[in-house]
């Protein structure tokens, strides 16, 4: 199967701010693909750099130091100066954020503000744009969008404002839409509306997402491939199918074990991950996750050693094949359709990849 | 069964804000009746704007409910002054949400804890002695005693305010989302001593939390909550196999579920609209505009919290509940 060129393309991203502790490597050596009509998932903790990356692709670091391979269409993004990002933004690329009331402009109806995307990208006269932003507002289901396209973000609820970022970032057809913890401030009946409209659009359109969460339910129900983040590196890529059924690394295997399930029936203790996320002042040498990772706990001092000393790479490991032989739940998902993988072999950074399945 | 009086019990508690200015006053909590026994967790959950925290508010009494009443252990104490409350404030203690915003960043965790034991009138070294003790019990090191709340992670936090919470060695404690503003993996660590305490202690939960999947993990019973009224309560067992009011059906199946197979195979309702506000909520039953089954009775009747069937130990507002 000859995989599509990937409408994003993401090679060795590093972002590092400079603190007054000195700098800090936020992100480090990070690279994905993304294709049109696919939702990558990206999910990590607080501070393991899934919004940074994000802002990275958008080009909206100011005062980080930026570098790796950002290709757009084809095209280098770093390193490419403000104007030509400029034509980009909103244009080839769009991005929707957590907070939608924070990131609308209080002054300026709503209608105005898709209007403006319109009129600065393809020049449009006042009065089409205007009618473009109505169809847009339409198409994210508002209802009675003529009357609403001249109200101000304060008259809209919070589900309804996220709509209107949406449709936003629609308005100018882009390939490519970044949506940063896009329902993570919207109740659970909103959040299912939400997503719904993000999948419908991205069907329509043949959009490429990223979907960046904590939530990994978010991600089993949107997402075709996942990226997991811990301390600003990847530690785990694969489709979504094979990455829930048999996480190859211990931290998305810690996760998912400690996450109470709504179909779980024992009530024993949550399997939680001893301490806390690491801090990126200090990186350890080694694997950031070394210290709370339980298969290193119980690890030989010789193997022990390396975790801490030696970073892991992000390495197609071997063995995948017979697991999934062997992982009847795995076989099922591919059976019931699962989305086919067409990002390559899962890959994990880790010395001591097992695929144990996740704790029934 | 034998009868025992409930630890707390609520009834037809109701809490209305004076509308700013000209908008009308807003019913936050309107007419909330159920009990909590000693050494149980209840969970309080529903949307924002539900009423929830409020709820928890009016009951460790940081709010004077303007109807209705709060019994703890036998006594009313729903409009005690703060003098006479200041003795219940052993038994009645809150956890916060946000663990950074609840702890004084000027305080050592030291000054933090033993607060509530000077308020109550303990001396010095011995508050010192017993906030290292409380620090063990809630797995965090004595030695970081004299720290302050900004040299802690977020879960750690998070331990302190249960410290805090537990100083003066309540019975009963309402935690407000305590752990919806933690990481994934430090989330489970808290429910973990929550649960733990709790069973060492015989401590009673109110906890309120709009996460469903951790409601059902720490909790024995369940109310679900719509606009400032409980639609659903019962043991948390037949509201999650069964849930009979249509919107528990639609909030439980909107979670997202951690499994790409099961979220493929899963029918989903997806309510329609926004949550009403509390200031104007719809006639009869307020959900009525979102329910796939309202009839014309819905827009009219607020039906009332009934038990499904005598003696059951679950209560649905609906005029058509779903068959247990």
């Amino acid at each position: 199967m000859g995989a599509p060129e990937p409408v994003l393309s993401v090679r060795d991203l590093t972002v590092t701010f400079p603190t007054p502790h000195g700098p800090v490597r936020a992100v480090d050596g990070l690279g994905f693909d993304v294709r049109r009509g696919e939702t990558l998932g990206i999910v990590g903790e607080s501070g393991s750099g899934k919004s940074v990356t994000s802002l990275a692709v958008m080009g909206l670091h100011t005062g980080a130091s930026v570098s790796g391979s950002i290709s757009l269409g084809g095209r280098e993004l770093t390193g490419l100066p403000e104007r030509e990002l400029n034509r980009l933004r909103g244009r080839k690329m769009a991005m929707i954020f957590q907070d939608p009331l924070s990131s609308l402009h209080p002054y300026y109806t709503v209608g105005e503000q898709i209007a403006e995307h319109h009129r600065v990208h393809f020049g449009s006269g006042r009065k089409a744009a205007r009618e473009r932003a109505v169809e847009a507002l339409a198409e994210v289901g508002i209802p009675d969008p003529r009357r609403r396209a001249r109200e101000y973000p304060h008259q809209f609820s919070g589900g309804m404002r996220q709509r209107v970022m949406i449709a936003m970032a629609l308005v100018c057809e882009p390939d490519l839409l970044l949506a940063d913890e896009p329902t993570t401030a919207l109740d659970v009946t909103v959040q299912a509306q939400i997503l719904e409209l993000i999948a419908r659009v991205q069907e329509e359109r043949g959009l490429a997402v990223i979907m960046i969460t904590h939530d990994l339910g978010v991600v089993a129900r949107v997402a075709h491939e996942v990226l997991v983040m811990y301390g600003g590196r990847a530690v785990e890529r694969a489709d979504v199918d094979t990455l829930f059924a048999v996480p190859a690394h211990p931290y998305t295997r810690g996760l998912l074990d400690s996450l109470p399930r709504l179909d779980d029936s024992d009530d024993e203790p949550l399997r939680a991950i001893p301490g806390s996320p690491p801090s990126l002042l200090a990186p350890a040498p080694g694997c950031a996750f070394a210290p709370r990772c339980p298969r290193l706990a119980d690890a030989p001092a010789q193997e022990r050693a390396r975790c801490e000393t030696e970073l892991p790479l992000l390495d197609g490991p071997a063995g995948l094949p017979q697991v999934l032989d062997s992982s009847p739940k795995l076989s099922a998902s591919f059976e019931q359709g699962g989305p086919p993988c067409t990002g390559g072999t899962p890959m994990v950074a880790c010395h001591f990849p097992a695929y144990e399945g996740v704790a029934p | 069964m034998t009868f025992t009086e409930p630890l707390l019990s609520v009834v037809d508690l109701t809490m209305t804000f004076p509308g700013r200015r000209r908008s009308a006053p807003v019913r936050a909590v309107d007419g909330v009746t159920f009990h909590v026994a000693a050494g149980e967790t209840l969970g309080l959950v529903g949307e924002s704007g539900c009423g929830k925290s409020t709820t928890g508010r009016m009951i460790v009494r940081l709010l004077e409910p303007t109807a209705g009443s709060v019994t703890y252990d036998g006594r009313d104490i729903s409009h005690l002054s703060q003098r006479e409350l200041k003795p219940l404030r052993q038994d009645l203690q809150m956890v916060f949400q946000d663990p950074h915003s609840s702890l004084n960043p000027r305080q050592t965790v030291a000054r933090i804890i033993s607060d509530p034991l000077l308020v109550q009138g303990g001396s010095a070294a011995d508050a010192r002695k017993r906030v290292a003790e409380l620090m063990e019990l809630v797995g965090l090191i004595p030695e970081h005693i004299d720290r302050y709340p900004h040299e802690f992670s977020g879960g750690q936090a998070q331990r302190i305010g249960i410290a805090r919470a537990l100083a003066t060695g309540p019975r009963l404690v309402v935690a407000d989302e305590p752990v919806s503003a933690l990481d994934v993996s430090v989330q489970a660590q808290i429910v973990n001593l929550m649960d733990r305490l709790q069973r060492e202690l015989g401590l009673a939960y109110l906890f309120i939390a709009h996460d469903l999947s951790v409601v059902k993990r720490v909790c024995d019973r369940v109310a679900v909550m719509y606009l400032g009224r409980i639609v659903e309560i019962g043991p948390k067992e037949r509201v999650y196999a069964a849930p009979a009011h249509p919107y528990t059906r639609a909030l439980l199946s909107a979670v997202p579920l951690p499994d790409p197979a099961a979220e493929r195979a899963r029918e989903r309702i997806t309510l329609h609209g926004d949550l009403p506000s509390p200031a104007a909520p719809p006639p009869g039953c307020a959900f009525h505009p979102r329910c796939p089954k309202a009839q014309e009775v819905c827009r009219t009747g607020t039906p009332a919290l009934r038990r499904m069937e005598p003696g059951a130990a679950r209560q649905v507002a609906c005029h058509f509940p779903e068959a247990a």
